[in-house]
């Protein structure tokens, strides 16, 4: 690095002094980049509460390719739902997001957010907003759920944009009082567009119906799974010609229905065995 | 807010002078700055047009320097954020390719720097920083980088791009971050603005501008054979005096042209470094440099016309 060093070899000093720059120079580059790098990985993970614009590409890695950080979906949002991340929030610094207990989605039917987006990272293909797919509900808690504990709140279901298909009331027997009902709020992941109305609309002091994140909130079937009855639907019978039905095994001392495939055997409760349980 | 007072060398050149007596007639405030103020008034219309919406409700651009949209019409994107963005590996809409096709467009033929010192909000923030510098006495210039290690930065930038699949620099790019700190008023951003301003006062004179930051090394390269340059055209007429070189971010691009006449190097500042900030038409006293276009090789070189032309103003 010296100037002053002697060059008595066949080596250049220039040269040497070249190659040192351009190593100091690669090398500090790439320390940097390395801590971008892990800055970025540490980045992708977001808290649950956020929630991405609507067609925000699903996977986060793939969102934070495309999104430039604009702001332009802010800007088109007419209900000031979006906002873009600050240093200190958690979500990639200035990607956006909106948080649904604070203020939801109102699933504008032109959804100008989306057609603001000059990256796409907001996907142009969305164009129904009952097909969007920010998020999913979750009745995160039935214990302190009003609904649950037998009273008719009801609010979150009303709220519902997509009501009675995102969100049903399933009755059931209320088990404490024996003799009146419990309308269960259920959310149908398949028609729910993940806009938090419910959960900004759940009267509790704490939300006890949530939008969660698609990746948080729901599970995944292996690929190769496949659903047996489902098959026998699709096939119109079983996959496999001539396979022999064996008798169904159940417990206790059960008789088999002969001869009928698939029908479930007539389980007598006072036979079953003394240590079973269901 | 650049450095008003020269270093203490080029002081010693102007007393030098002064003691020969060749006093140069007296230029005004507005004379001595003009380009300095015309930039700021630039890099305040630019935030401007952004700031009327959200403070009065008349929109003129939304969004930010990544990339906007003006009067709902005029598709802008920064050009290295879709690199950034290929480098990741998303294919993006059209529109995002419309912009950076016209601001790539624009810089290529006016000057790719003047990105730098006509739009970017972190300019006033590292001239700032330079000020308080001169004005603290600080006489170290600290970690200096070469100023090529821009560079290597740039490709970094491109290289974590790919790797993470993400658009990397928009993580940390302090530009951004000063733009949502004023138009979007994400005031936790200003940390990296702090950082910059910090880092250049303390740790690298001129270190974030004029060594490390890899958009202004894209815009460069970007404008590598832009129109608009600055020539020294009265070079003759130069008496050393370093002013120049102490206010220019990119001092190496001036000895080119200024001391180029010998080896007949043309007047113009070729250096795709130089930001065409314009300073140095600014400060020189005896107007050797002038705004021009880059193949305008042509120069003042018989004495009587410089010594008669020697108030500053350009023809
Ligand atoms: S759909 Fe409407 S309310 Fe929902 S984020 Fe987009 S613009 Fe805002
Ligand atoms: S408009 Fe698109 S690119 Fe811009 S911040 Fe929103 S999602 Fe990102
Ligand atoms: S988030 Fe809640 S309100 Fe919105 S669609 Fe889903 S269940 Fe309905
Ligand atoms: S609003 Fe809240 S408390 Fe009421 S039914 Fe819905 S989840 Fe339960």
């Amino acid at each position: 690095m010296s100037a002053s060093r002697k060059s008595d070899g066949p080596s250049n000093p220039e040269r040497r002094r070249l190659v040192e720059t351009t190593l100091r120079g690669a090398v500090g580059a790439g320390v940097a980049g390395a801590l971008i790098g892990a800055y970025q990985r540490s980045a992708e993970a977001m808290p649950t509460q956020a929630i991405r614009p609507p067609g925000a590409l699903p996977d986060e890695r793939a969102f934070l390719a495309a999104c430039v950080r604009c702001g332009l979906c802010v800007r088109a949002c007419p209900w000031n739902t979006l906002k873009l991340a600050d240093l200190g929030d958690h979500v990639a610094s200035g990607t956006p997001y909106f948080i649904a207990r604070k203020t939801p989605c109102e699933m504008c039917e032109d959804i100008p957010c989306v057609k603001a987006c000059p990256t796409g990272a907001l996907d142009h293909g969305l164009v129904d907003i009952n097909k969007a797919k920010m998020g999913t509900a979750v009745l995160v808690d039935e214990e302190n759920c009003l609904n649950f504990l037998g009273l008719r709140c009801d609010v979150c279901y009303r709220d519902c944009p997509v009501i009675d298909k995102a969100l049903t009331l399933e009755m059931e027997s209320n088990p404490r009082t024996r003799k009146h009902a419990i309308f269960r709020p259920t959310v149908h992941a398949s028609d729910c567009t993940g806009c938090g109305k419910c959960e900004k609309s759940c009267v509790l002091e704490e939300a006890a119906i949530k939008v969660l994140p698609l990746k948080v909130a729901r599970g995944e079937l292996g690929r190769h799974y496949r659903l047996g009855w489902k098959e026998y639907e699709k096939h119109q019978g079983p996959l496999v010609d001539g396979i022999v039905d064996l008798p169904d095994r159940a417990p206790g001392d059960v008789t088999p229905p002969s001869g009928v495939p698939d029908t479930p055997p007539i389980i007598d409760p006072t036979k079953l065995g003394k240590g079973w349980k269901p | 807010m650049t450095a008003l007072s020269p270093t203490p060398k080029a002081r010693l050149n102007r007393e030098a002078r002064l003691a020969a007596q060749e006093v140069l007639p007296a230029r005004g405030f507005l004379t001595r700055n003009k380009f300095l103020l015309l930039r700021r008034l630039s890099q305040t219309l630019v935030l401007a047009l952004f700031l009327t919406g959200p403070l009065f409700g008349l929109w003129i651009a939304k969004g930010t320097l990544a990339s906007s949209m003006t009067f709902g019409i005029l598709p802008l994107t920064d050009p290295l954020v879709l690199v950034q963005m290929l480098a990741a590996r998303h294919a993006p809409e059209g529109l995002a390719i419309l912009g950076a096709a016209i601001v790539a467009v624009g810089y290529a033929l006016v000057s790719g720097r003047a990105y730098c010192s006509w739009v970017c909000p972190i300019n006033p923030v590292t001239d700032l920083a330079h000020w308080t510098r001169e004005k603290l006495g600080l006489q170290s210039k600290g970690w200096q980088p070469k100023p090529e290690t821009r560079f290597w930065v740039l490709a970094m930038v491109l290289v974590v791009s790919g790797v993470t699949g993400s658009i990397a620099w928009e993580l940390v790019n302090p530009i951004t971050h000063a733009f949502r700190v004023v138009v979007f008023g994400a005031t936790a951003s200003l940390t990296f603005v702090v950082a910059v301003f910090l880092f250049d006062l303390f740790v690298a004179r001129r270190g974030w501008c004029s060594h490390l930051c890899p958009v202004g090394a894209f815009y460069g390269l970007l404008g590598a054979g832009a129109l608009v340059k600055v020539s020294t055209f009265k070079r003759a007429a130069c008496d050393h005096c370093m002013d120049c070189y102490a206010v220019c971010p990119e001092p190496h691009v001036i000895s080119p042209a200024l001391e180029g006449a010998k080896k007949g190097a043309s007047p113009v500042i070729s250096s795709r470094d130089c930001t065409t900030c314009g300073r140095c038409i600014d400060v020189c006293d005896r107007g050797v440099f002038r705004f021009t276009h880059r193949f305008d090789a042509s120069e003042t070189t018989t004495v009587d016309a410089v010594r008669s032309n020697c108030s500053g103003e350009t023809p």
